[in-house]
């Protein structure tokens, strides 16, 4: 058998789930959340919306096709969503000691180790996503046979500045100079979205969440996903406001369409189950026309709070709550969830092409 | 609403007899898209002629014809019942074809019946290799670029163009019929000759041997809106039939990008195509970059739908029939969660791995590789939370012997590497071998091109193995070891075998050993939910497997005994498929109608007992004792039927009784006492009841004194089989010392059960159901054919229309006797020989047999639900007299796959080599077997008959038959022999020569490629049927070039007899009811 060291997830409500340690071996604490995609571990793990997030994936096996590597550069990887592991740690029920993939230049268990993050199999997955279920989200620390639980804190990311902790801190340029100009605000970006304004021709101006983008001569704003609380984005919200006056196009992804939301003056609220997976159907209103998309958020916008000059994009088709918002007269929309993808079903990339056909209009 | 309220009736197109490449699957889809017509008020009519589906059971459909599935039968229907509407895509490529045949000849728009779904032209497009190509080149998506040919000369230009290897394929055609590699010109010259009886084109392309095969399966609603509900990996190679391969669910070396290319591209496609409903994309995947080409879209539903829906819980065939009427997928709801919508995309917590199960041993001749065609006769589906867990699962449930990965018993492989590169059904014993002589895995890889990954987790259980076996007491397993060998799947008896090695005799007791000690150590099994969105929000599911890869229960037990367990009947196999499924279900429906939950147990993806909607809860899970009662310590039910799923539950009777499980109805001694060869002979000579003199012997002189006294031919049972088939008749002792030196090993620890073999006896089988040992009801049928002719694979009419009232007296007579002795409340089949008014006993089975859903539908008395009644300790009401009395016949005839098994010996023996059946109502015996015959795919002829009529005998029963085809104008083709005792009897025929005088012409040969005659009957001198001979080539022949066979003189003379009675336009077109 193979030795490996006993692990331990103890969550806040005193729950505990024995496995095995197949990554970095240091205790370790934050909000534990569930993810159901099939595929796409390290697309998540270095997804800056999980920052301070312990990851359960439902899926059982775990590791499967290794790990490729980053390529690009730190500003923008080729195969990654952030230069990092942004996860405190992942635990699966399987993990895949021996990995097969073309691509891949080292295995999951080398990396996490690289990055110092912890990796758990040998836990029941499917029974730790129902107990998080019902709870909304919990936090969990997680220790190593011969660690003390007490000699490490329970750590709440909802209570930090995330946007803050994962945006970048100074402005960097994308894509080609003579392509429209659009001003994309990163609260915690992945890659993913500079990477389809660019392919798309868009000269991209990424600047930091807190950023005063309002002098700058552009065509377009956009504002990235991110993690954790939109209430620590007063400062973007206050900017997309005065962005508002001047009447050019406006667009958002998940936190981004939260920000939007708040700056139409709305309000948001915590699901009571969050939608994290790749599967999640929504609805654009007043269509026929669905699409499948990636998810990964726990707070929504209500759309009972949308002013009258704006209304909801796309519905849930599940639960029915709000996925994206639109304003009725101005090019201003933004969905909740990924049409990036990276990971996940990429059918609603064709939001980045809406996008850019009201730049420069 | 978008529903189309136009259509008030519509026609469903089912598939026919089960045959290799078209099984059980449509059963479950065609029932499936019945309920959904009728949750929307829509009459459905339905034509299948087979009659042990589930589909043509009473409040499927309204109006059921058993019928074939051709157009002109077809066209009638539509003519009588004048339907709104048609489904095409429910009854696989039999239906499809149909469809397009009635739409290209106008039918459809002559009687204005509208295509349900996906349009005639698209799917034109998709099965028209050279249209497919076209139509996806304008949206730049690559295909294996194939070139069409229609004859032999310009197939060997374009291959000699695109390089050897090279792949050829026939147009329209099931399961890759037809289909195959060829390495050389002379390969391709052979195959492409014989696609070409098939189907008017070839396609030739380059190989893409050793490329990953990946499928999706999509569906797309009128609104453009798409999703892929599942996809799936083959664990072969491409190369490999789909249907052959091992494959899992979701795809497990495909990364985000891999997974999402293919997704992506598979919508584009069906979007382009313009599907309505359900279709499936085909994939080669380059393993070393992303490169793919598609390799088929099938516009319906197909094996792969049926298993994506049970792996996934999505019911591919209910959503797709509600499209076809209009409905767009956001006006649904996901089935298993009843709040949440339709269109979405199931999140598995769980792998599934599909395995094929095949009988080649069952044929003499057959080729054992598996490639591009399609030979197994069904499948299993296992469910794990780990890869190794759900493999080794699944190798027990084919039921071929296997434990699992490791601990077999040892198969002898010469060339190993050879068996790795061009493997055979027995691949996977080859893989093990492979690891336990060391071999690495990359040395694996390169000779398998099987991806690297699951050699590695294949690896894993091999290396749990050797440290198990690091032990030699159970008790001394160190507690983490033994739960990771059940956690890698492992059963009880692989822990057992692996550390007591030799040391273990009694292997129950073992294997109970090992379960005490988990139990101690509180290693058990968990329930899981399947509930396609992986936990992400509540489900009210009862659709559940078991794993060792949990620690808690998804479900909860009341522990009240008011659930009553039904086992099924697993894999599909020559010998056993729908007709126990039909069974089962309806076992479960009259559990449930009683007031009780009904629970089931099964796994076989192609079935409808295995919906989540057919019972109260169902465990997708193993029939082995182990699992068995893992569930029912769970469970704990009321009782436990076992005898509604053929031989597999009956099997566990014994073991289950010691365990004090409440078995229902007839008791555990009761089946015993049948089962035993020797107790059951002993109570029929004290029961005075005659059976075929038999005796199980050890050593030649004893058989050969045993011969001498009972006299040639005698059917011989080997208990140890070392090659072919496991029977044999042998007709002098030459064959018989052949058959015991060359297949069988006669020993002390292997002996041999010799019977008395009677010629030209009648077999005739009761089915029927008794209480406490009283016969409640039965069914006396007769097979067409003499005794010789397995059961399964005879032709059987009923009622019986030229029994003697004697003889029908005595049957009913020891039927009783034999219901009191064995004291049987249930289900029961008993098989007779009768010679003059003589009936001898040959078996007795103290379950449901094949024939249950036939006579019970031809007597309209379901006698499964009598016999669960009184399983359930009611008592029943004797049906009246009078219901057994019926103004028309069934007939049930055979369908047989013999086109697929390339080089198997078309003839019909001891041992089954059906792969289906059908049965069909007839106002007159001749008009009953025409449609029999001709929906197992027999035609009537138009040209000529050849005829080669084996001995004497066999001649002389033929002879009326030539005399009719004769006066008919029919030109007759005979081989010396029969010739020449055609022209004595004053018959005209040209006489041609066998193969074994070439220089002699005409050649039989010669006339089939010529296609010169378009039926053939063949008849084997005798029962023996080793002879690579004449006769096998001829039958070969005709199989190979799609000419109609018989083999059979009665059943040829039946036929016969039927269509130069009467046409096909003059059958009568009854519903079911109608009679």
């Amino acid at each position: 058998m193979r030795e490996t060291k006993r692990a331990t997830l103890i969550l806040e409500d005193g729950t505990r789930f024995e496995g095995r340690s197949f990554g970095y071996e240091a205790p370790t604490a934050g909000e534990v959340v569930f993810n159901t995609a099939m595929t796409g571990y390290p697309e998540s793990l270095t997804d800056p919306s999980y920052e301070g997030q312990i990851l359960v994936t439902t899926f059982p096996l775990l590791g499967n096709y290794g790990v490729p590597p980053e390529g690009g550069s730190p500003d923008l990887s080729e195969h990654y969503e952030s230069s990092r592991i942004h996860c405190k740690a992942i635990i699966a029920q399987d993990y895949a000691w021996d990995h097969s993939h073309w691509l891949a230049d080292r295995n999951l268990a080398d990396w996490l180790k690289s990055e110092k993050i912890p990796g758990i199999y040998g836990i029941d997955t499917r029974a730790l996503t129902k107990h998080l279920r019902e709870s909304g989200s919990m936090l969990g620390k997680i220790v190593f046979e011969g660690d003390n639980p007490d000699d490490t804190p329970w750590y709440d990311p909802n209570k930090e500045n995330l946007i803050a902790l994962t945006s970048c801190t100074e402005v960097k340029e994308y894509g080609p100079e003579d392509g429209p100009r659009v001003v994309l605000v990163d609260c915690g970006i992945k890659h993913n979205i500079i990477r389809c304004l660019v392919s798309r021709g868009v000269h991209v101006i990424r600047v930091p969440w807190d950023y005063d983008f309002n002098g700058l001569d552009y065509d377009g704003l956009f504002i990235s996903n991110g993690p954790g609380n939109p209430d620590f984005a007063e400062k973007t919200v206050e900017n997309i406001r005065r962005a508002m006056e001047s009447g050019k196009p406006i667009c958002g992804i998940c936190m981004g369409n939260q920000l939007l939301a708040k700056a139409a003056g709305a309000k948001t609220y915590k699901l009571k189950y969050g939608h994290r997976s790749h599967n999640q159907p929504v609805r654009r209103a007043h269509t026929n026309q669905c699409y499948i998309t990636s998810q990964n958020h726990g707070f929504a916008v209500d759309s009972d709070t949308l002013p009258a000059d704006w209304e909801p994009l796309f519905i849930n088709m599940n639960d029915g709550t709000n996925e994206g918002i639109r304003h009725m007269s101005k090019p201003w929309f933004s969905a909740q969830f990924h049409p990036e993808a990276s990971s996940g079903p990429r059918d609603t990339e064709f939001f980045f092409d809406e996008f850019i056909s009201y730049l420069k209009k | 609403m978008n529903k189309d309220e136009s259509i008030k009736k519509v026609l469903l197109l089912g598939s026919g007899a089960l045959k290799i490449g078209e099984a059980g699957e449509f059963d479950y889809s065609g029932a499936q898209a019945l309920k959904a017509m009728k949750e929307e008020g829509i009459t459905t009519v339905l034509i299948n002629p087979n009659i042990a589906t589930v589909q043509t059971s009473e409040g499927f459909a309204d109006k059921i014809y058993f019928l074939p599935v051709t157009p002109e039968f077809v066209e009638r229907v539509i003519d009588k019942e004048r339907p709104d509407g048609i489904l095409l895509a429910f009854g696989g490529q039999t239906a499809l074809n149909c469809g397009v045949e009635l739409y290209r000849s106008g039918v459809l728009e002559r009687y204005g019946v509208k295509v349900l779904g996906t349009p005639v032209r698209a799917i034109i497009d998709t099965e028209d290799r050279e249209l497919f190509v076209e139509k996806l080149d304008q949206i730049d998506v690559k295909t294996i670029k194939s070139r069409a040919a229609s004859d032999v000369e310009t197939s060997l230009e374009i291959a000699s163009e695109l390089g050897y290897p090279v792949i050829v394929r026939a147009a329209y055609a099931l399961g890759g019929l037809g289909s195959g590699f060829c390495e050389n010109p002379d390969e391709l010259r052979a195959l492409v000759e014989k696609a070409l009886a098939f189907s008017p084109q070839v396609l030739i392309e380059k190989s893409l041997k050793g490329w990953k095969e990946v499928e999706y399966e999509v569906v797309r609603d009128r609104f453009d809106n798409c999703i892929t509900v599942c996809n799936m990996e083959n664990f072969d190679p491409l190369g490999i039939h789909t249907g052959e391969s091992i494959v899992v669910a979701p795809s497990q070396t495909l990364s985000n990008d891999d997974y999402h290319k293919l997704r992506s591209l598979a919508i584009k496609i069906i979007r382009h195509i313009g599907i309505v409903g359900e279709c499936n994309v085909q994939y080669a995947y380059d393993p070393a970059s992303m490169d793919y080409r598609v390799i088929e879209v099938n516009a319906r539903l197909s094996r792969s739908s049926a298993l994506a829906s049970k792996a996934t819980g999505y019911p591919l065939a209910f959503v797709a029939a509600k499209l076809g009427l209009g409905y767009g997928l956001f006006d649904l709801k996901n089935s298993v969660t009843q709040s949440t919508s339709a269109f979405f995309e199931p999140a598995l917590d769980y792998v599934v791995v599909k395995l094929p199960r095949w009988d080649l041993g069952k044929f003499h001749g057959v080729n054992r590789e598996i490639g591009s065609s399609m030979k197994s006769v069904g499948e299993v589906m296992s469910i794990g939370r780990t890869f190794e867990e759900a493999f080794q699962k699944g190798l027990r449930m084919i039921g071929q012997g296997m434990h699992g990965f490791v601990d077999n018993k040892e198969i002898k492989i010469d060339d190993l590497d050879h068996a790795l590169k061009s493997p055979t059904d027995k691949r996977v014993f080859a893989l093990a071998e492979a690891f336990s002589r060391g071999y690495s895995v990359d040395r694996i890889h390169e000779l398998t091109k099987i991806d690297r990954w699951f050699l590695y987790k294949l690896r894993n259980i091999v290396e749990t193995a050797a440290e198990l076996g690091n032990y030699d007491k159970v008790a001394d397993v160190p507690a983490d070891l033994l739960r990771q060998a059940k956690q890698q799947g492992f059963s009880d008896f692989q822990v057992a075998r692996s550390v007591l090695k030799e040391a273990m005799t009694d292997s129950q007791s073992a294997l109970m050993s090992v379960r005490a000690r988990r139990k101690e150590l509180g290693i058990t099994p968990v329930v899981k939910q399947i509930d396609t969105l992986a936990a992400e929000y509540p489900a009210m599911t009862n659709y559940l497997y078991l794993t060792y890869n949990g620690t808690e229960n998804d479900v909860d037990y009341l522990g009240d005994h008011r659930s009553v367990v039904v086992l099924g009947s697993g894999a599909y196999r020559i010998g056993s498929s729908v007709e126990f499924d039909w069974c089962s279900v309806n076992a479960l429906m009259t559990v449930k109608k009683e007031g009780w939950r009904s629970v089931m147990i099964n796994y076989n993806p192609e079935t409808v007992s295995t919906d989540y909607d057919a019972c109260d809860r169902l465990y997708f899970d193993e029939l082995t004792f182990e699992r068995v009662m893992d569930i029912l310590e769970l469970e704990n039910p009321h009782g436990v039927i076992l005898s509604v799923g053929g031989q597999i539950p009956n099997n566990l009777a014994t073991r289950l009784a010691d365990q004090d499980v409440n078995i229902l109805g007839t008791s555990a001694a009761s089946i015993d006492n049948a089962e035993d060869r020797h107790k059951f002979s002993a109570m029929l000579d004290r029961l005075g009841i005659d059976q075929p003199r038999w005796r199980e012997l050890s050593s030649m002189d004893d058989i050969k004194e045993f011969v001498e006294e009972v006299g040639f031919p005698v059917l011989v049972r080997p208990s140890y089989v070392l090659s072919g088939a496991a029977m044999n008749v042998c007709s002098n002792p030459d064959e018989l010392v052949r058959f015991l030196k060359l297949a069988a090993n006669v020993s002390k620890q292997h002996p041999v059960v010799v019977t008395e073999f009677i010629q030209d006896a009648k077999e005739i089988e009761m089915d029927a159901v008794a209480r406490e040992g009283e016969i409640k009801a039965y069914a006396i049928s007769e097979h067409i054919e003499y005794a010789g002719v397995h059961s399964g694979d005879a032709t059987i009419q009923f009622p019986p229309q030229k029994l003697y009232v004697e003889t029908m007296r005595r049957i009913k007579k020891v039927g009783a006797r034999i219901a009191r002795a064995l004291n049987i409340s249930g289900p029961f089949n008993i098989q007779f020989l009768a010679k003059d008014n003589d009936i001898k006993v040959i078996e007795c089975n103290l379950r449901a047999s094949r024939s249950f859903p036939f006579v019970s539908k031809v007597l309209k008395i379901n006698f499964i639900d009598l016999a669960t009644r009184i399983m359930l300790g009611e008592d029943v009401e004797k049906p009246a007299k009078s219901a057994f009395d019926l103004d028309y016949v069934g007939i049930k005839a055979s369908q047989f796959s013999f086109s697929r098994l390339q080089g198997a010996d078309p003839v019909l023996g001891v041992d089954m080599a059906s792969t289906g059946e059908v049965g069909t109502l007839g106002e007159m015996t001749s008009e009953a077997v025409l449609k029999s015959l001709l929906s197992v795919g027999q035609r009537i002829p138009q040209k000529g008959v050849m005829l080669s009529c084996g001995n004497a005998k066999h001649k002389a029963a033929m002879l009326e038959a030539a005399r009719r085809l004769d006066s008919r104008g029919f030109r007759l083709y005979a081989t010396s022999g029969t010739h020449r005792f055609l022209a004595e009897n004053g018959v005209k025929s040209t006489e041609i020569f066998k193969p074994s005088e070439p220089d002699r012409h005409p050649q039989a040969l010669d006339i089939l490629h010529k296609h010169d005659v378009d039926l053939v009957v063949n008849i084997p001198r005798d029962l023996s049927s080793d002879e690579i001979s004449n006769g096998y080539r001829i039958r070969r022949a005709a199989i190979d070039l799609n000419i109609p066979l018989l083999t059979n003189a009665r059943l040829a003379s039946a036929f016969i007899r039927a269509f130069t009675t009467m046409g096909p336009d003059t059958v009568e077109i009854k519903s079911w009811d109608e009679y």
